[in-house]
């Protein structure tokens, strides 16, 4: 297996606060990794750095072979990591396919409008977007605007896609619905890291669980094992409980 | 090709306005074409990429000069308006780089900033430009209605070269782009657009059709000082105009350019004393109760298979 994405020792400082504190992971591609930590873990503060919002304070990362720590939001973009937003980022006075068509000629994989419409169309099919082509992105409910974020990621072709919380706030249907996609993606040889909080849902998709706790890896393995580690318990439920838990074993 | 269509009529009515109306009329049309300009350029940074620009008075005063002072070495005029646009738009290119990334307020101060700075610069170089004395511009040796259809067809024609491009932009790869970037910058950013370079350019392309405007109305008037080419209503009127026309429309601006100008004329000649606040309140009742410009009724009215673009 070859390593796709590098983190190492990266940390993200605001003001005083270290909001991810010199974490290191590799990962591979092709894999599915489930991000998982309570609250203010730093999750979402590693995603940013990874695609350049907020860029990594100290440590460097490394996607193929190429330094990506400083590069802009929009390179990064283009050399094939996507990503999608807990709170959804639609322009919303455009269509559904135009929002689409934006993220294929902004990565560059279509020439003009015309085109990235047409390959807007082929990833709305693939979502189960089509009969909402032509509305405006407004005019979306929550799954459906979650779907379009899933969209417009997939119209970037990208080697690493990740997906912050695509399932919160969506009812058990829909959950089913979403998961199946991730799937179908995933079989396409795509990369994917998810952010998510429920927990049955990370166990069932993920090949390996990092967790993350105010800003530093505290466990990373097989999704199984990791989720019985002491440390992970204590994080999610407090020390006390994981103390009485150890007794009970 | 209904827009061209539209475009062409328009053009071709008005270029006919010589053999029926007096220079007074000309006069007013010569103006309308320069607001058409101002407009129409404001529409790239404002309507497209939803950058509240104060900047047309600095695009506009700096094309007056250029042309102005390179005359006054002895340049033909057609080599100083030509480099008037080029003067403006190079400004607008590095300037833009150094305040688009301010958003909202903090970019509008910016920008209004620039024709204030320019026209304290001029007022202390009495040597270079004049000073607060001003620039006197060489006459045209021809008589005054030639004058009047000569600067007349001047504007036209740029009014025409500006919403040809407008045109081309709102189809194009840069007008999408822009669109996006006023709907949510950051969202355009993370999808592989550098949001950076397409404000400049659109930033750039609101200033050179300004400073050829700048440039043949100095020309026109024969006579510019800084407090007339760098005034902060150049900058305010072409929003209101764009407002009251249709927001990131191709046609708005320049209807809203007719209705504005319109409205001064007969307002200025009824309420000689109060013209201002008479104005205002015209102002501010349409765009109360039009808030999608005049343009807006006409969509209403007819509704189109696809939404104009």
């Amino acid at each position: 297996m070859t390593t796709l994405l590098t983190l190492d020792n990266v940390s993200r400082k605001f003001g005083g606060l270290n909001a991810v504190d010199g974490v290191s992971i590799a990962v591979e591609q092709g894999e599915i990794i489930g991000l998982i930590g309570p609250n203010g873990a730093g999750k979402t503060t590693l995603i940013n750095v990874i695609t350049g919002v907020h860029p990594a304070t100290a440590g460097r990362v490394q996607f193929e072979s190429r330094n990506i720590t400083r590069a802009r939001p929009y390179q990064i973009a283009r050399l094939g990591i996507a990503r999608t937003f807990q709170i959804v980022q639609p322009f919303p006075k455009l269509t559904v396919v135009d929002n689409v068509a934006a993220a294929a000629l902004f990565c560059g994989h279509a020439r003009s409008v015309r085109d990235a419409q047409a390959v807007a169309r082929e990833q709305l099919a693939f979502t189960g977007l089509g009969d909402e082509a032509d509305r405006p992105a407004a005019s979306l409910t929550l799954a459906r605007r979650k779907r379009l974020e899933l969209a417009k990621s997939l119209a970037m072709r990208p080697k690493l896609l990740m997906l912050d919380e695509v399932n919160a706030g969506l009812n058990p249907a829909e959950v089913e619905d979403a998961l199946a996609i991730i799937r179908k993606i995933a079989e396409q040889g795509v990369t994917i890291i998810v952010i998510e909080h429920l927990m049955k849902v990370v166990l069932s998709i993920s090949d390996r669980l990092v967790v993350l706790h105010h800003g530093q890896l505290i466990a990373q393995g097989a999704p199984q094992e990791v989720v019985q580690e002491t440390k992970v318990i204590e994080a999610y439920l407090g020390a006390k409980y994981a103390a009485k838990r150890e007794q009970l074993h | 090709m209904r827009t061209w269509l539209v475009l062409f009529v328009i053009v071709l009515l008005l270029a006919m306005l010589p053999l029926v109306g007096d220079n007074y009329l000309l006069r007013l049309a010569t103006t309308v074409c320069m607001y058409a300009v101002l407009a129409q350029s404001w529409n790239f940074i404002g309507g497209l990429a939803g950058y509240p620009s104060f900047a047309t008075a600095a695009f506009f005063g700096i094309g007056a000069y250029t042309s102005a002072i390179m005359q006054n070495y002895g340049a033909p005029i057609v080599l100083g308006w030509g480099s008037a646009g080029l003067v403006a738009m190079i400004f607008a290119a590095f300037i833009g780089g150094a305040i688009l990334h301010l958003r909202g307020h903090y970019f509008a101060i910016a920008s209004l900033v620039l024709a204030e700075m320019l026209r304290e610069i001029i007022n202390g170089m009495p040597d270079f430009a004049g000073g607060g004395k001003g620039l006197n511009l060489p006459i045209l040796p021809i008589s005054v209605t030639a004058q009047a259809q000569f600067f007349f067809y001047a504007m036209l024609g740029l009014a025409l070269v500006c919403t040809a491009t407008a045109i081309v932009i709102h189809r194009s790869k840069l007008g999408f782009s822009l669109r996006c970037i006023q709907q949510n910058e950051d969202a355009a950013n993370i999808l592989g657009l550098n949001t950076y370079a397409y404000k400049t350019a659109a930033f750039s392309l609101s200033a050179v059709f300004v400073g050829f405007a700048g440039a043949i109305y100095a020309s026109w008037v024969s006579y510019i000082e800084p407090p007339d080419v760098f005034d902060v209503l150049i900058s305010v009127k072409p929003m209101v105009m764009v407002l009251l026309g249709g927001l990131g429309t191709i046609f708005g601006p320049a209807l809203g350019a007719l209705i504005l100008l319109a409205f001064e004329e007969v307002v200025w000649r009824n309420f000689l004393t109060l013209h201002a606040a008479a104005l205002g309140l015209i102002i501010v009742v349409l765009i109360l109760f039009l808030p999608n410009g005049v343009l807006s009724l006409w969509n209403d009215w007819l509704p189109r298979k696809k939404p104009a673009r």
